[in-house]
């Protein structure tokens, strides 16, 4: 096994120094009855070359070159390759968690630079390092209001990514928390309804642009929660926010979202990150890892993680999380695109991804097709009535080679006929012109 | 700068490594140079409000250090009169001087008895010898 | 160094953005952004120069020996890495219709299979995205489980030893269930007779690392299998550890009821610096109904997603799970094949062969066989000498090591838990012995040397004390001004010169 240095040599000078007669004797601490007796019944071992082709045969069954109008919450946004050359560096790539601070400064400062950049993006004061994905930070955000409040009821718009919100209620019986969803009318939420369901509330969880790609009225949504003392807590879209406001410049008290869209490929759902950011009162209550800045020995600046009492391997069953791996690696790559896009690159990915999607609602209109929310404003994003069941409308299209969105009756009933098409700075106007002639 | 191990003998204890100078029908509380010596210098402490009930031998508040959180026990029942906002802004006036500028809560109790059921300096030696 | 904002000059672009001659939509005024975000602006070479930069000043299992115990840190082989790239797993969208993600799910699936067969449980939930969450899903199947049975409500108590990982209690916090601590005996192994007054028909299962974070198998997994199963409890497994006993001893066959897998230990997906990770479970069939959705299932030659699962928990996370984790674990498990004994083998031969040589040097806790790693004490050199784990740890980084895992099981004083995993050679051990050896000798005659190191990485021993009191946790550009054209002026001073 090429992985492996140990020779027979070895082995036997080892097992001498140990003192023992055998490698077997090595493990006589486990009872005779829980040995395994036989050999793993697993395929059997390949060398490096065919492996390789054998995951090739695998990814050549996968379908990956039709026009890609999908979204809903991951997106086929470009991945620069600078970000491919920073990830495969081995001293980040193969590094732990940086427990050390003296080994691990490298890793330490980019994270606290992804901080920045997050707070940046969001309004915020503070970021962790990252958490799992999209929804599980939405479940984090729920915890930590639940405790900064002492409340247990949780108001999320229906508007809300479906998968986040399946996530949230799955959390919920163990935090001890019950779940409120406010209806959506005619694809954004009413600020009145949300004002009326946050009563009592520890938190109102909101979509911006929401899971329609509708702009909310956020600033209103985030003022009704905090009317009720429920903390306003938005979902949004890293890549949105060089055109759209920051959550922490109306008022929301944590921003949160999937992070994949800056920087990472799609691959069928993951890795990825989540990214969660607060105003500072509730640092203390965050999940996570976090780095902050001191000084060492020689009154140099460095880095090291901080308030680590928060965490479980301190606070144990009081701790504000479980968790520990996180997704560093992902967040160091929507560090590494957002440094290269620059505050002016953001606003004009945010520009062509709305002008996309608006030449792109004029085309599937021209074509005959109806907006399922003809009056709302849209970011990249936006539902399409095909006359038809969505999926079906889906099957014809992709004959034509364009993946034509998300059938939405697969999360909204009512909304059967229904495709979610989503449209990067990839697509072109050529692509969008197909997509429109394969759903006519 | 720390300072060094004393356990003045006016003090009631609690086995918890906590202490308590009773006034009257008020009390102001605090931990010993043990405990602040086994946390190390503190970073952080987390008062309970001016107002609320704290219970003998129940925790009321915490403290933290770098890389250990303790709970604060109370030795006695009573009402939160005051929070020493001192160590609130600076936490590490423990390690300076824990039976002096580092109290604290100080409370006004609602029960005389417990007071009988705490440690005189004497018998909280033993407990610290059993710890050693 | 600089931070990257530090080095952003006005007017830098790293990449270009496609801009098509179409009309750009207003966005309603009150929705859109007023200030732009600081982001750092700098040309595409020197974003990739600071990351370079940053590199240099960090230490991965690939720069050298990594010992960090409960981590397992083992190499990652490099071919993961490309054939995770491939477009047709990278470009792959999860929503797709199932037919467009037939290799997609044919690779989980043979991933479950060897997950089924490595544990020796029924079936699979690849859909956590890391340990601790395997935990948490795991704890969540233990409600659903006894609620369909109406006892729920009654069994509100987990029971973890005082070994065990930090994840374990908070856990159990999160899934709302109350914990009982039990003991660990003389030898390391769940001290059985706290255990029998601690499990009763309140109790909802056990969670158990084992091996423990001690390193040791506990002798007593029957007894304590009986005592649980008895109770009509559940037996969770904290699979961390895994990487001692791949093909030797199956946590199934242990009687766990519910395994968690860390990919990014035991099957070598690479840590990333803190993340990312995989923790899918493994359930016995009882606990088969209840798992998240959706489930990946096979109908003769095609597979699928499967939602319609009536008794699901919900979904922990979205989608499947973390795919791109599941490419490079599976190639990780077809590069050893059966071989993946052999590699727990010379986990633990490695892992006892460091112990033999070290254990006259430091304390022993519990002087047995260990496993994959174990657990020494620098309680006499800091009777003697004043020195901590925490110097002998920091000393080692001059010798060029990562240094072990520190403090780490609380019940031991001063621990220092080295493990070392199966992909070092035994040269690279000898030489960390030597290591090990130097710094007692170093801890008598000069301790001040140890105090303050490390002394030959970038930076000194680091003040965590500052850091936690003022807590400064982004770049504070107020406190910074931009200097415009800081470089050229520089340019001009040099010319001047």
């Amino acid at each position: 096994m090429s992985y492996l240095s140990v020779t027979d040599a070895d082995r036997e000078a080892m097992l001498a120094a140990i003192g023992v007669s055998s490698v077997d004797e090595l493990f006589r601490d486990i009872p005779t009855g829980m040995r395994f007796g036989r050999e793993l019944d697993v395929p059997p071992a390949l060398t490096e070359a065919e492996l390789q082709r054998h995951l090739e045969e695998l990814a050549a069954k996968n379908v990956v070159d039709e026009v890609c109008f999908l979204g809903a919450g991951i997106y086929d946004h470009y991945v620069p390759a600078v970000v491919d050359a920073v990830l495969q560096r081995g001293e980040l790539l193969t590094a732990y968690t940086p427990y050390q601070p003296e080994m691990s400064q490298g890793v330490l400062q980019a994270i606290f630079e992804y901080q920045t950049a997050i707070c940046e993006l969001t309004g915020m004061d503070v970021s962790n390092a990252s958490g799992y994905d999209g929804t599980t930070v939405a479940a984090d955000a729920c915890f930590v209001a639940k405790h900064a409040t002492g409340r247990s009821k949780i108001v999320v718009t229906e508007a809300t990514n479906p998968q986040v919100r399946q996530v949230v209620k799955t959390y919920a019986p163990g935090f001890g928390l019950e779940i409120v969803e406010v209806p959506h009318e005619g694809g954004a939420t009413d600020p009145d309804r949300v004002r009326e369901a946050a009563r009592d509330a520890a938190a109102v969880i909101f979509q911006q642009p929401n899971f329609f790609g509708v702009l909310e009225n956020a600033p209103e949504l985030a003022a009704a929660a905090n009317e009720a003392q429920a903390m306003p807590i938005a979902h949004v879209d890293p890549v949105s926010l060089g055109v759209l406001e920051a959550p922490g410049n109306y008022g929301c008290a944590m921003a949160i979202g999937e992070g994949q869209s800056a920087g990472n490929a799609m691959s069928y759902g993951g890795p990825h990150y989540g990214f969660l950011a607060a105003r500072s009162d509730y640092i203390r209550r965050l999940p996570g890892r976090i780095v902050g800045e001191t000084v060492d020995a020689a009154g140099e600046r460095g880095y090291v993680l901080t308030l680590q009492t928060r965490e479980q391997h301190i606070r144990r069953e009081k701790a504000t999380s479980n968790i520990t791996t996180n997704q560093t690696l992902l967040a160091l790559a929507g560090l590494v695109h957002l440094s290269l896009l620059g505050p002016q690159g953001l606003r004009e990915l945010g520009e062509t991804c709305l002008a996309l999607a608006q030449y792109a609602k004029d085309a599937l209109t021209g074509a005959g097709l109806e907006l399922v929310f003809p009056e709302q404003a849209t970011f990249k994003e936006f539902a399409v009535r095909t006359g038809r069941n969505g999926r079906e409308a889906l099957a014809r299209a992709r004959a034509k080679g364009v993946y034509a969105g998300y059938p939405l009756g697969r999360d909204y009933p009512q909304l059967d006929d229904a495709l979610l098409v989503a449209v990067t700075e990839k697509r072109t106007v050529e692509e969008i012109d197909r997509l429109a002639e394969a759903l006519s | 700068m720390a300072a060094s191990e004393s356990y003045p003998d006016d003090l009631l204890y609690h086995p918890e490594h906590d202490w308590a100078r009773i006034d009257g029908d008020e009390a102001v509380l605090g931990v010993t140079w043990y405990a602040q010596d086994a946390l190390g210098e503190l970073v952080h402490y987390e008062p309970p409000s001016v107002g609320a009930t704290v219970s003998k031998d129940a925790s009321y508040g915490e403290v933290e250090s770098v890389k250990a959180v303790s709970d604060l026990i109370s030795p006695l029942t009573g009402e939160v009169l005051e929070v020493n906002e001192k160590v609130v802004d600076a936490p590490e006036t423990v390690n300076e001087d824990p039976y002096g500028d580092g109290w604290l809560i100080r409370i006004r109790m609602t029960s005389q008895d417990e007071r009988d059921q705490l440690l005189a300096l004497a018998d909280y030696r033993k407990v610290l010898d059993d710890e050693a | 160094m600089k931070l990257i904002y530090e080095k952003s000059q006005s007017g830098r672009r790293g990449i270009g953005v496609p801009t098509p001659n179409l009309p750009v939509p207003e966005v309603p005024a009150h929705l859109a952004r007023r200030e732009p975000p600081r982001l750092p602006e700098l040309a595409e070479p020197e974003v990739l120069r600071h990351f370079t930069a940053l590199s240099t000043r960090n230490f991965g299992i690939d720069t050298g020996f990594y010992p960090l115990g409960s981590c397992t840190m083992k190499y990652n082989p490099r071919i993961n890495e490309r054939v995770v790239g491939l477009p047709g797993f990278a470009q792959l969208h999860p929503l797709v219709e199932d037919d467009a993600a037939q290799g997609a799910l044919e690779l989980e699936w043979q991933l479950q299979e060897i997950l089924r067969e490595v544990t020796g449980l029924d079936a699979i939930s690849l859909q956590p995205a890391a340990g601790s969450q395997g935990e948490l899903t795991g704890l969540m199947l233990f409600h659903a489980y006894f609620a369909d049975k109406g006892e729920d409500s009654e069994r509100t108590k987990i029971v973890i030893p005082d070994t065990a990982h930090g994840t374990n209690p908070a856990s159990v916090t999160m899934a709302g269930y109350e914990l009982t601590p039990v003991k660990t005996d003389a030898r390391g192994n769940i001290d059985v007779e706290d255990l029998r007054g601690k499990v009763d028909e309140h109790t909802a299962g056990l969670m158990l690392t084992n091996p423990s974070t001690l390193g040791l198998f506990d002798e007593n997994i029957e007894e304590i299998e009986r005592i649980f199963h008895g109770a009509g409890a559940l037996m969770y497994y904290d699979g961390a550890n895994l990487n001692a006993v791949c093909g030797i001893s199956r946590p199934g066959d242990m009687g766990f009821d519910v395994v968690h897998i860390n990919l990014h230990k035991t099957f070598s997906q690479p840590h990333g610096g803190g993340g990312p990770g995989g923790g899918p479970i493994a359930v016995r069939g009882i606990l088969e109904p209840f798992l998240p959705t959706p489930v990946v299932a096979r109908d003769g030659a095609t597979f699928r997603l499967d939602y319609n699962r009536p008794k699901t928990i919900g979904k922990v996370r979205a989608f499947s799970g973390p795919f791109g984790v599941f490419v490079r674990s599976y190639a990780f498990m077809r590069s050893y094949g059966p071989a993946l004994r052999e590699m727990s083998e010379v986990a633990v031969l490695n892992a006892n062969y460091l112990l033999a040589r070290l254990k006259d040097a430091y304390e022993v806790p519990f002087d047995r066989l260990c496993m994959h790693e174990f657990v020494l004490s620098a309680r006499a050199l800091k009777r003697e000498h004043g020195v901590s784990a925490l110097d002998v740890a920091k000393r080692l980084m001059d010798y060029g090591y990562h240094p072990p895992t520190i403090y780490f099981p609380l019940i031991v004083p001063e621990a220092l838990m080295i493990e070392p995993t199966e992909s070092e050679a035994k040269e690279t051990l000898d030489a960390f012995v030597d290591a090990m050896l130097a710094i007692v000798g170093e801890a008598a005659e000069d301790p001040e040397l140890l105090h303050s190191a490390p002394h030959g990485r970038p930076v000194r021993r680091l003040d965590e004390v500052r850091a936690a009191k003022q807590p400064v946790v982004r770049f504070r550009f107020e406190d910074h001004p931009v200097e415009q054209g800081a470089g050229d002026r520089q340019l001009e001073a040099q010319k001047g010169a």
